[in-house]
């Protein structure tokens, strides 16, 4: 059945309905001028006046047109896509976790408090870290956050000429914004040709403007840097903090901590490594820990435990302020926490491994089809370079089109900057044999389509309600809001 | 790659700038015909402001397409006199014309740096090189 909607929900006409569902007497309990006073009262209220059904249609027929981890394979690079179970939205939906008050007083909410402090302990494991904050409002915020820390502690000790966050070419683009956000400038480390840190060129990159460093490990091409000890080493002598960015954790956890590889701050993408939802499924959450000797400039307040009763440590005179109201988004904090609990330190383990294998799997399939850098393992993920398909008249951007006409979502296009014509692939751990099956049928069938049929690829994708938009005007002429 | 055009009256660096000499110490800064195909469709540039003193290798001007955010590099140390505001409304230009549309003017600092940049033959080795 073909459903065409293309309608913004303002857009629909406004017949109404018969059908009521709720009594009148449930819908209005409160004289609401004599509550909230006369001046807060209008009359009219510019939404849209429409039945539950429309709404309901409008809706599910928009979910209808997305494409999700629960619709089919989703490897999108260096985006984890990895499934948030069911468990965990029954966890958060328990009414004494849903019910909650951000206003309610500490010793009505000791359950949660608990909760929170037990989930702080657990990603101090997971991460070899001391504390951690819960209040950045995502993963880039906790970037923000965990380099504001360097910053703090570099005032504190008087420094004040370390100017410079140092991180390589190959680095996350959030990464540079972060350090610019913090009031850093940025100097870019080249990667030698194995992808990893260049030693000579951060040796030369280094001096007593350096504030500190920030690194992936694994990075961005799949590759676990083996020089990490020794690169936090000469960021360390040299003065400077070492800073993880957590995006790439999930294929180590519970087999290297950061903590130990000489990290001294750390965020985590807690959608990415342990499980809650993706972009627009839930609020974002983007937790930084650090070392004990960074724990004073953490964000205040501080959840605090005191002979089995918790409560909000308010008296930090070197923390550099709060970065976001209240304590960070609970519910997805649940979420993570009921994932680890279910997993423990074995499965969180295997999870790891279930990721480095999938990753593994889909490359020796593939990589004769696809140019690559090298033949060795990879960890969570591998970057082809649709180079050799370009040659023959279809770009990376034609490949992953096509893909989404096999059903599968496309692989990361074009990042990392390194290299050319790039596609990042990342099944997760979460994807099974015949999810990955499906995607190297794809990737072989697309292959050939190349020699035999490239004007199918410039075309594609051929089935979507959508076929190829208009990117440049929807950068440069982006509208956001809707105006009658 | 000898596909994409080269242009013999300019010097080029590694990072894929043309450096176009105006009169005296003053040159202006471009993007290759290779950048802007390899970036894609543009729809954002911006120069740095006038008068920011620049070492070699610092910023002088941003573009994103719809792949990429990039940076300008200043090929030589200076300082830049003149930013192209007309890039800010119409970044698909350089796109176009990458050769006609500059981006900054800069007044070297030392013009024996200008020495250290490529001529067309040797960008075009290093195209070959890279592809």
């Amino acid at each position: 059945m073909i459903i065409d909607d293309k309608k913004l929900i303002f857009e629909l006409p406004e017949t109404g309905g018969r059908r009521q569902y709720i009594p009148e007497g449930e819908r209005l309990t409160k004289d609401l001028e004599a509550w909230y006073g006369q001046d807060k009262m209008r009359d009219e209220l510019d939404f849209p006046n429409l039945s539950e059904i429309q709404v309901i249609r409008h809706y599910t027929n928009l979910s209808a047109k997305n494409y999700g981890v629960e619709n089919g394979p989703y490897p999108l690079g260096s985006c984890t896509m990895k499934y948030n179970p069911k468990v965990n939205e029954d966890v958060t939906a328990m009414p004494k976790f849903a019910g909650l008050h951000p206003m309610q007083p500490c010793p009505t909410v000791q359950g949660t408090l608990k909760v929170m402090h037990d989930h702080e302990l657990a990603l101090c494991d997971l991460t070899g870290m001391d504390r951690f904050t819960f209040q950045p409002a995502a993963g880039a915020h906790g970037e923000l956050t965990g380099i504001l820390l360097i910053h703090a502690y570099h005032l504190d000790k008087g420094d004040e000429k370390r100017k410079y966050m140092l991180i390589p070419d190959s680095a996350h683009g959030t990464n540079p914004a972060s350090a610019v956000m913090a009031g850093f400038k940025v100097r870019e480390v080249k990667s030698n040709p194995s992808g990893e840190v260049d030693i000579e060129d951060l040796k030369a990159k280094l001096d007593d403007e350096v504030a500190g460093m920030m690194l992936t490990n694994p990075n961005t091409l799949g590759i676990f840097d083996p020089n990490t000890a020794e690169i936090a080493k000469l960021v360390h002598e040299a003065g400077g903090l070492m800073y993880y960015d957590g995006a790439n954790l999930n294929p180590i956890m519970m087999h290297v901590r950061p903590g130990d590889m000489g990290y001294d701050v750390v965020h985590l993408n807690v959608h990415k490594t342990l499980s809650t939802p993706h972009g627009g499924g839930g609020p974002g959450a983007g937790p930084v820990g650090c070392k004990e000797f960074l724990a004073p400039y953490l964000p205040y307040p501080v959840l605090t435990e005191e002979d089995g009763q918790y409560y909000w440590d308010y008296d930090r005179p070197k923390s550099y302020g709060r970065v976001r109201s209240f304590y960070g988004p609970i519910a997805v904090y649940l979420r993570s926490h009921a994932f680890m609990l279910a997993n423990g330190v074995e499965g969180l383990a295997d999870a790891a491994e279930a990721a480095v294998a999938n990753a593994n799997y889909l490359y020796y399939s593939l990589k004769d089809l696809y140019d690559t850098s090298s033949d060795n393992p990879v960890m969570h993920e591998f970057v082809f370079s649709g180079d050799r398909q370009a040659k023959q008249g279809c770009t990376t951007m034609d490949l992953a089109k096509r893909m989404i006409d096999y059903g599968i979502h496309p692989p990361t296009v074009y990042f990392p900057l390194t290299v050319h014509e790039a596609m990042m692939v990342e099944p997760t751990d979460t994807e099974t044999k015949e999810g990955l099956d499906k995607i190297v049928h794809t990737f072989k069938e697309i292959a050939k389509e190349v020699e035999t049929n490239p004007e199918l690829l410039h075309e594609a994708p051929h089935h979507t309600p959508v076929r190829r938009p208009d990117e440049v005007k929807a950068a440069k002429d982006l509208v956001l809001k809707y105006t009658k | 790659m000898s596909q994409v055009e080269i242009r013999k009256d300019l010097l080029y660096t590694e990072s894929h700038e043309w450096v176009r000499k105006e009169d005296d110490d003053i040159i202006s800064i471009g993007l290759t015909a290779y950048a802007a195909t390899e970036l894609g469709d543009l729809v954002y540039a911006e120069a740095e402001p006038e008068d920011t003193e620049v070492d070699k290798g610092d910023i002088v001007a941003s573009v994103e397409s719809v792949k990429m955010a990039s940076d300008v590099f200043a090929p030589v140390g200076g300082t830049i006199v003149e930013g192209n505001e007309d890039i800010e409304d119409e970044p698909e230009s350089i796109n176009e014309t990458p050769y006609e549309v500059w981006l900054v003017k800069m007044k070297v600092a030392d013009a024996a740096e200008l020495d250290e940049l490529m001529d067309a033959d040797a960008y075009e080795k290093l195209l070959d090189e890279e592809a």
